[in-house]
């Protein structure tokens, strides 16, 4: 039975299509058949981030308007055989983008892959909402600052009252993704700590990606985090995280750069400064 | 002097949690109350319409919340002569 996951969060720049990206992979490096769906209309960046950028001839639009099958549109990942990207239009009107259409390409990619991970678009306009009407399981991406909790706190309530399973009386799973952690300036009290963003927001902690210059790296060259570098931190942090996704049971830790001798040294130094 | 400045400085996240923690607790408050608006302006339109013919915007209604009341404001504006529907 396939899973439908949005990656939202309300706020903008807080990790959705990075996270979107390294989540589908570690899920298709897990043997998982995935598909990853860009709802950013006009502005689309997952195929950037997943390295699919010039290979894109048809868009989700394109299948929702019958121009072109969704096979023709799914663009198949050249580094895992098992991760295809449905991209966003990019030139397209956010109109086009309609309740029925995304309901009938959801069906057909429900039949056709194990998960459908939903990259939806900032804000809690068309994009957004139907980004995560379909979904069975929502990853809230927050940072550890008042502007995504309250954002992300939104989110939740339309989580809740907006989506298929909402008005079916059902509940739609929801896990909090906390990313661009800094431990160092948490433990100095200048950051929101994991465990007040949890009370707030009382919902279960998929994980805690911690802030780190590979993502920027992963970014660079077109590649999902977990691909580029799996041993960095964030990759390891989104591998557990993916397996807590597929129900193993894992403690949550805040995985830190294994740094070399000289690393540890300056590491120390930088800390105590 | 590190130490010094560290006396002085009170770490801004608790500062962070509580104000997050009172602002939640009035939007999520006025995020159930705003949907009942939406009903209320439905249902009694609907029960007006019953009896008198009125235009939709001439029904407004207003919510407000206070301590230790809160006041449901009903604004109908009538036409004169009043029209009966058959």
């Amino acid at each position: 039975m396939a899973k439908v996951l949005v990656v939202t969060s309300g706020k903008g720049g807080v990790g959705k299509t990075t996270s979107t990206a390294a989540i589908g992979a570690a899920l298709a490096q897990g043997g998982e058949n995935v598909a990853v769906v860009d709802f950013d209309v006009g502005l689309r960046n997952l195929d950037l981030i997943m390295g699919a950028e010039r290979r894109v001839v048809f868009d989700l639009i394109n299948v929702i308007q019958g121009e072109a099958k969704l096979a023709q549109a799914l663009i198949r990942d050249r580094r895992i055989d098992t991760l295809s990207l449905l991209p966003a239009s990019q030139t397209r009107d956010k109109e086009a983008l309609t309740a029925e259409g995304v309901a009938r390409v959801m069906e057909e990619l429900r039949e056709k892959f194990d998960w459908v991970v939903c990259d939806s678009p900032a804000g809690i306009e068309r994009g957004a909402t139907l980004a995560m009407y379909h979904a069975d399981v929502a990853v809230i991406v927050t940072n550890p600052e008042v502007s995504s909790v309250r954002d992300s706190d939104r989110i939740i309530g339309l989580l809740d009252s907006k989506t298929a399973r909402a008005e079916k009386g059902e509940r739609v799973e929801k896990h909090l993704l906390i990313s661009r952690f800094d431990p160092a300036r948490a433990l100095r009290g200048e950051m929101l700590k994991t465990e007040d963003v949890l009370e707030i927001l009382s919902i279960p902690l998929l994980g805690i990606i911690p802030e780190s210059q590979e993502v920027l790296r992963a970014s660079n060259l077109g590649s999902p985090i977990t691909l580029s570098n799996p041993n960095s931190a964030p990759a390891r942090a989104y591998f557990d995280a993916v397996k807590r996704l597929q129900g193993q049971t894992i403690a949550v830790t805040v995985p830190h750069e294994r740094r070399g001798f000289m690393g540890k040294l300056f590491g120390r130094r930088v800390a105590v400064a | 002097m590190t130490l010094f400045s560290f006396l002085q400085k009170r770490s801004s996240a608790p500062v962070a949690r509580e104000r997050l923690q009172i602002l939640l607790a009035h939007e999520r408050a006025i995020a159930g109350k705003s949907d009942l608006v939406a009903v209320l302006q439905e249902e009694i339109l609907t029960v007006i319409a019953k009896h008198v013919t009125v235009e939709r915007e001439k029904v407004q209604i207003k919510l407000d919340r206070g301590s230790p009341v809160s006041t449901l404001e009903i604004g109908i504006e009538m036409p004169t002569p009043v029209v009966v529907p058959n």
